[in-house]
Formats: C-alpha cells, structure tokens, sequence
C-alpha cells in the first residue's frame, strides 16, 4: 500500500488496529493500549511501536508476529516494530471498548479510579498500595450483578488477571488488575 | 483444524511461524526493539555487571518458586507463585539481555542463564535458599520483595533508561508481589500456633541473609555515584518499616537472628554461593548443557 513512495499510514493504522491480543481474543492490541503508535518510518516503511503490559508476559512475541504478518497481507511490505519501555503500560490506557467487551466476556475490567497510586511514581492507577486491608475495589459479578463478591487470588491463568468468586451465584470470575 | 490424533497436531507445518502454536517458542531478544545506547560516561563493565546483579536475583528466585508447581497446598496459591516467578523471569531476561550487549561479549540471555558456572552469578544468596515449607516461602518473598520494590522504586531514576524503564515496569509487578507475601505472612502469623510456628521457622531461617542485601558492592558504590545504580544501604529505612508494619498485623516478632558469614568480605555479588546454588543451577542448565543447540 505504497503509493508514490509515501506510505498511507492511517491504512496502516486501521489494518494494526485490527490485530486482537492473543490471551484476550475479544480486545484488540489498540483497546488495550499495546498499541502505542503507527507512523512512516521515514524511508517508505512503516513504524509499529507496542509496549508490553508485563515483563514476562509470553505473549508479546505473538503480538509482534501478527502485527508483522496482517500488515505485510495488507501489502505493507516494510514493517518494523518498535518496542518502547517506558513509560511503563498501564491498564488505565485499556479504552471504554475494551472495558465494554471484558465485562461482556465475563471479566471485570480494571478499576483505575480507586487504585491507589501511593509510592508509585510516575503512575496513574497502579497496584493498590500495601494495607493488610481487604482490596477496596467495589467488584460487581459479571454473570449475576451482585456485589456480594470475594477474592481467592490476586493472581490467575494470565499475569494480568486476578481471581474472585460471587457469594451469590457461586460462579467464579476473572478480575483485569489495575496495574 | 482436526486432527485424527494429537502427533499430526504437534507435527502440523506453521508457514506463518513456530511462534504461532505455542507460546514459548522461537524466543527473540526481550529487548528487540529497544533503543539499548549506552549514554556517555556511564561505565559499561559496571552496568552490565550491574544488570547481573539485578537479573540474577530475579532468575534464580523464579527458578525456586517454580519448583512450586504442582506442589503447594491450593491451586490459587500455585498460580499466585508461578505467577510472581514468570513476572521475576521477564524482569531477568530484559536485565541479562541489557548485560549481554553492553559487556560487547554478545552473549544473549540463554547463554547468560545456562552457560556461566556458579562462580560467575552474581545473585544474593537470599534467593538460592531452599525453598522450605511454605512458611519459610513467604519469609523469602516478603523479605526480598519489600526489598527489591524498595529498590525499583528509586532505580526508576537512573542514568541508564533502560534500566529506568525495566524498574518502572518492574515496580508495579513487585508491589503485587510484597502484597501476597505480606498477607499471607499475616495469615500464618495470626492464624494457628502451628501456622505461626512456621513463619517465625521461614524468618529465622531466611533473616540471617538479609543482611547481605543491604551491603553495597564497588560496583554499586561506582555506578551510584554516576546516578545509574542504587546505593542498598539506603534501603534499609524502607524495608525495615514495611517488616514491622506486617510483624505488628501478623503478631509475629522478627526473630533476632546472627547475619551469615562472607568469605573475607565476599558474597553472592562476588560469586560466592551457598552449597545449595550447585543444585539449582544443575537442575536449571542441565537440558540447555546437554543440548547446546536446541532452541525453544
């Protein structure tokens, strides 16, 4: 999708923008925010940059595969992907669409507006700060509604993920970490 | 896709790539990607000796929790700790893969973790402790935890951006990590005499390394002045506090504890390891030594 030597980058933009995340097949890499930018690399390619969301997340080699093959189909033939550390992603960036379709696949999506940001420098949201307390997240069950919820683990089948159960309808869930 | 049985699957030709049927395989730089320039004036013997230090914690303590995988008492429980290890290993392969190119010996981070001999890891020898019962686990965790957040949390400033960068993501990783090990310490502490009985065992065990994390190594005296390393005598204050505030809820005391002894002043940041580091190494390397040319 090279014409006259100039890239088209908002095509390139859309085709990236389609790419889904591989442990969370209902979120794009853009809902997430891994997504970070799409723009000509200056000598008629394209320049992808994506952030991991954790350190060891085993994904990312995947993400970066799919994003390299959907745009070569696409006939963006020269493609490099940019990784960028910093800053540090955070689940404050997952978009209102996102949310949305966590919460319709049966996972909470994360709650950036209580997470307490104490000792973090540089973070909005982040891991709740170290009280002893039970979590403060008010965490409503995505199958029934309640709010009579527990947690059983901060931790789950993905790095991302923390567990919790409904007291009502007994059906355990996935809860996406602030992070 | 069907297949009529499980070995046409595994056999099955990917042409878009390995990396397509499992993750895990066809591993690339963890830096790939990354701007990795050394900023003038920052020495790099010393970073990369540095990031060693850092990533070697992580992979051996990855290593150890991992050998709780199919042993701990409750499924959460061994998710939660594969977790914290898979999050240690991310951290360890970006800081051995930093290590690797700076040092200009183009050693990638496989051959950093399965090819140096015990005397040239230069982990705190904290993290090579046998794992223990779970007690002693959560001793070990909360301790180096509060420890290595304490830590990120300043190395978030340094010179090398990098290493800014790999402790800024690090940092909200760890601060789940000092979360689980503080409440569980509580649990156990406030729980059963028994349970209690277990946590003061972990601490009175794992305490006496404890103080190894604090002494500073020349090459962290060097690069702290240069702005890029952290100075761990620094990070006492911090940890300190943490332990009491969870020592007070757990209604546990901190036992007095004799720091361990350092060979004329050596320890792990110098290559001197604990007789258990042998095993875990051994168990670690053993299948990338006797197939040198695999990859996965």
């Amino acid at each position: 999708m090279v014409t006259g030597g100039e890239v088209d980058t908002s095509a390139a933009r859309a085709v990236a923008e389609t790419v889904t995340d591989p442990e969370l097949p209902m979120l794009t890499l853009a809902d997430l925010g891994v997504l970070r930018d799409v723009r000509p690399s200056g000598d008629g390619g394209v320049l992808v940059t994506i952030t991991p969301t954790y350190s060891g997340c085993p994904a990312l080699t995947e993400m970066r595969s799919d994003l390299q093959r959907k745009l070569n189909e696409a006939g963006f033939d020269d493609v490099r992907i940019r990784t960028e550390l910093s800053p540090p992603w955070s689940s404050s960036w997952i978009s209102e669409r996102g949310r949305r379709k966590l919460a319709e696949h049966g996972i909470h999506p994360p709650d950036d507006s209580s997470a307490g940001a104490a000792g973090i420098p540089g973070t909005a949201g982040g891991p709740v700060p170290l009280t002893l307390e039970p979590p403060r997240r008010r965490v409503s069950c995505p199958r029934c509604g309640s709010t009579r919820t527990e947690r059983t683990s901060e931790f789950s089948a993905t790095a991302c993920k923390a567990l919790y159960r409904c007291l009502r309808c007994l059906e355990p869930f996935e809860y996406f970490k602030e992070i | 896709m069907s297949f009529d049985n499980a070995y046409e699957a595994i056999a099955e030709a990917h042409p878009e790539g390995d990396a397509r049927w499992a993750f895990g395989t066809g591993f690339e730089d963890p830096l790939s990607g990354v701007d990795t320039t050394v900023p003038d004036g920052i020495d790099r013997a010393d970073l990369a000796s540095y990031c060693l230090m850092l990533g070697d914690d992580a992979l051996v303590l990855a290593q150890r929790l991992t050998e709780w995988v199919t042993r701990a008492h409750e499924l959460e429980d061994e998710v939660a700790l594969a977790n914290i290890a898979l999050d240690l290993l991310g951290q360890a392969r970006m800081l051995l893969a930093r290590a690797g190119t700076v040092d200009g010996s183009g050693r990638d981070e496989d051959a950093l973790a399965h090819f140096r001999p015990e005397d040239e890891f230069r982990n705190v020898r904290l993290v090579e402790l046998p794992r223990g019962d779970f007690g002693r686990t959560v001793a070990a965790l909360l301790v180096f935890s509060t420890w290595r957040l304490a830590l990120l949390n300043r190395l978030t400033g340094s010179a090398d951006p990098v290493l800014a960068a790999v402790a800024a993501k690090a940092v909200k990783e760890v601060a789940y990590h000092r979360d689980y090990a503080a409440r569980w310490a509580v649990r156990l502490g406030d729980g059963t005499e028994y349970s209690a009985e277990r946590l003061h065992a972990g601490f009175a065990d794992v305490l006496p390394f404890a103080e190894e994390l604090f002494t500073p190594h020349a090459v962290e005296h060097r690069l702290e002045r240069d702005g890029v390393a952290v100075d761990p005598a620094a990070l006492r204050r911090e940890f300190d506090e943490v332990l009491d505030q969870v020592c007070a809820r757990a209604a546990a005391t901190r036992p007095e504890v004799t720091p361990v002894g350092t060979l004329a002043g050596r320890a792990g940041r110098d290559g001197i390891h604990t007789e258990h580091f042998g095993y875990l190494l051994a168990e670690m390397q053993s299948l990338a030594r006797s197939d040198p040319e695999a990859t996965w």
